[in-house]
């Protein structure tokens, strides 16, 4: 190996205080490497096992998807928008229909309000169960993934059920949903809530987050003040890890977020458990919300509203949406000279915005809590790369 | 009549192919056993489905399979290192069991230093992890044998001295005789600090999760034996699944009593005790997670250590105090 690499220079060795200690070596971790939570490449500079530097290098999933929408008619954007995050791809479809909407003020029946939203948890718990599952992968506990995988079954069986598709939907439509839950949905559906609330959360607790291991590998590690958080424009977990309550159903609600009570989870010190732990009551926070909206469905009502204009022209202008995805803020930004498509479309993806925090987090840890800590920011790289 | 020499020589042989089948034999078992228990732990079903019947020609499977893979060598490796790696790292695991008796009189040499043989010769796992490592011209595989040295290393030490106060409390290094000593009470209840000290530490020596920091699959890929495929990767799990089977074998005749047990013939169980203790290693592998390289560091130098120097001077004092 070459002394003297590009990405670990001599000035930098006399800040850190290491000159003439060791001989820092490069290491590639990804595009293809088992814990990358897909194709992410890691430049990672190491001195034996603590980690000086941590460069994310994207774009190995890049799809342009933002110049491809370019001039595309408004529900044609729907389901490649579901690509962008495709683990919780019920929230990229919401938010593209929620500009157009929005922005020609389409106002939803109260049936498919509840049930986006309802769509919506669910899939926020199914997400959060997969990033429960791999975040234990990411500190060396492989069975805690497979429950995560047999909970989440469930749950994309009963999306399957109404939707057709297990991942990318396709079922929300510009003014409310492609069709109505089928006969019986809503009871499995509290069915899968009691199962998950008796049985399948306390084993999670049993088995990983109340483990003495886990708490000490994840308390302390890759801390993010509150300050630092702010700074990156972090959201999500990741923020309300570092005490930050921001949450945009609390703070722009939508859907119908306002009439249900639920709570923020908030950690303290910003470190990798907090965040973990923020997750896990999100979980809980999730069925919360589910059951109430269960009880708020009406039984009558328009799944899709037949008060969209045929022709669906949004006004010369600027339009920002935003909505509280699984990793933070989801925005969409949209450009329109009045056409039938966007002149520009600016995805604001939560992942994107947080993996910039990892070479923070990393710095100064050991190799092993540089990818915990990428566990935690819970990256999806359909989302960072676009 | 053959003479002696001959005799004597084919009887070696004999015996080192009886020790190889027995080794290999019960490491294909572990294999089939690893997964069953994971399957069951992880509410898969496991082998059950393929493989005839419950599985068990899934390790035959495995076994093709691996000897049918392409044999690759990294570019720009240490030859001679690499490829002798997967045999350094088998060879200990074999050679212990030629002191280690599987029941009465049913051991190939017994050694009057037998527990001494068996910790000098378990110590030589660790030039296999460094020589897989260093020879293999990759990061990943030098990190982890760096760890799995400096780990390796670190839990030699208050294993050994459990068996130091193993030694004071029975008086002897002769496995056959610590067995014979423990006829009264098992060595586990009045050596419970060895025992643990032990246990742990041989869980670490052996590299399964949470000590398995020498092959972090989430970081370091597969660490040492990142770069090996095909059969050179089959010696390293079968020196690791063998190395299983001797720890446990080694824990349930110095700590459990060896084949003392009633009705059944005394190399069944030792087998049962082995097996159990197989069986909980599995057990801790699939629920547990890693722990991080300095909390394994500061486990083993700051708590196993002193615990295991704690018991010698315990051990001592009440040796002193009953003569």
């Amino acid at each position: 190996m070459e002394k003297g690499s590009e990405v670990y220079t001599a000035e930098e060795a006399g800040r850190l205080g290491r000159e003439g200690i060791t001989e820092p070596i490069v290491i590639n971790l990804g595009p293809q490497h088992p814990s990358t939570h897909g194709v992410l490449r890691l430049i990672t500079t190491l001195d034996g096992e603590t980690v000086l530097k941590a460069q994310p290098d994207i774009g190995y999933l890049h799809r342009n998807w933002e110049k491809i929408v370019e001039g595309w008619q408004y529900p044609q954007i729907i389901p490649f928008a579901d690509r962008n995050d495709y683990i919780s791809a019920i929230f990229n479809e919401w938010l593209v229909c929620k500009s157009v909407e929005d922005a020609l003020g389409i106002e939803l029946d109260k049936r498919a309000e509840v049930l986006r939203t309802i769509f919506a948890e669910l899939n926020r718990l199914i997400s959060h169960q997969l990033w429960f599952g791999t975040y234990a992968m990411d500190i060396g506990a492989f069975t805690p993934f497979v429950y995560a995988l047999r909970d989440r079954e469930w749950g994309y069986a009963l999306l399957e059920k109404a939707t057709g598709a297990r991942q990318l939907y396709a079922f929300f439509r510009i003014g409310g949903l492609r069709n109505d839950v089928p006969d019986g949905w809503i009871e499995e559906l509290s069915q899968y809530l009691d199962y998950f609330e008796k049985e399948a959360y306390p084993q999670y607790v049993d088995l990983l987050t109340g483990n003495e291991i886990f708490i000490q590998r994840s308390e302390g590690v890759g801390v993010v003040s509150r300050d630092v958080a702010l700074a990156f424009g972090a959201t999500g977990p990741v923020l309300r890890g570092s005490g930050v309550p921001y949450d945009v159903r609390k703070a722009h609600p939508y859907g119908v977020y306002g009439e249900v009570e639920f709570e923020v989870p908030v950690g303290e010190h910003g470190d990798n458990l907090d965040r973990a732990m923020v997750r896990m009551k999100e979980m809980l926070e999730s069925v919360k919300i589910i059951r109430q909206c269960v009880e708020l469905l009406p039984e009558e009502g328009e799944v899709l509203t037949s008060r969209v204009p045929r022709v669906l022209k949004l006004p010369e202008g600027n339009y920002y949406t935003r909505l509280e995805s699984p990793r933070g803020e989801v925005g969409l930004w949209v450009v329109s000279t009045g056409g039938l498509g966007p002149y520009r479309m600016k995805w604001r993806a939560p992942s994107f915005v947080n993996l910039q925090l990892l070479d923070h987090m990393a710095r100064g840890e050991k190799v092993a809590d540089l990818i915990a800590a990428l566990g935690t920011i819970d990256i999806i790289l359909g989302e960072v790369d676009r | 009549m053959l003479p002696l020499w001959l005799q004597w020589v084919l009887w070696g042989i004999l015996k080192a192919v009886l020790v190889l089948l027995f080794v290999t034999v019960n490491a294909i078992i572990l294999i089939w056993l690893e997964r069953k228990v994971s399957g069951h732990i992880q509410n898969r079903i496991g082998p059950l489905r393929v493989g005839g019947p419950a599985g068990v020609l899934q390790s035959f499977a495995d076994i093709i399979k691996l000897l049918a893979k392409e044999d690759f060598f990294p570019k720009r490796g240490d030859p001679w290192v690499w490829w002798l790696a997967p045999s350094v790292a088998f060879a200990p695991a074999l050679m212990v069991f030629f002191v280690l008796p599987i029941g009465p009189h049913l051991v190939v040499q017994d050694m009057n230093v037998g527990l001494l043989f068996i910790v000098a010769i378990t110590s030589f796992s660790v030039l296999s992890v460094f020589m897989a490592g260093w020879g293999s011209n990759d990061k990943y595989s030098l990190i982890g044998a760096m760890r799995a040295g400096a780990q390796l290393f670190s839990y030699e030490l208050p294993m050994v001295l459990a068996l130091v106060a193993v030694t004071l409390a029975t008086g002897t290094l002769n496995i056959s005789e610590i067995v014979a000593r423990q006829q009264g009470m098992w060595l586990i209840f009045p050596q419970f600090l060895a025992f643990l000290v032990f246990y742990i530490g041989a869980i670490a020596e052996l590299n399964r999760t949470p000590f398995d920091l020498g092959e972090a699959e989430s970081e370091l890929v597969a660490g040492y034996h990142t770069e090996y495929s095909g059969i050179r990767w089959a010696m390293f799990m079968l020196g690791e699944y063998t190395n299983l089977l001797t720890s446990s074998i080694l824990v349930s005749l110095v700590f459990l009593g060896g084949w003392s047990g009633p009705l059944l013939p005394g190399w069944v169980w030792v087998l049962i005790k082995a097996y159990l203790l197989i069986f909980v290693a599995m057990w801790i592998r699939w629920t547990l997670p890693r722990v991080r390289i300095d909390q394994l560091m500061d486990l083993g130098w700051k708590f196993l250590l002193p615990l295991s120097l704690l018991n010698i001077a315990l051990t001592g004092v009440y040796m002193a105090v009953m003569a």
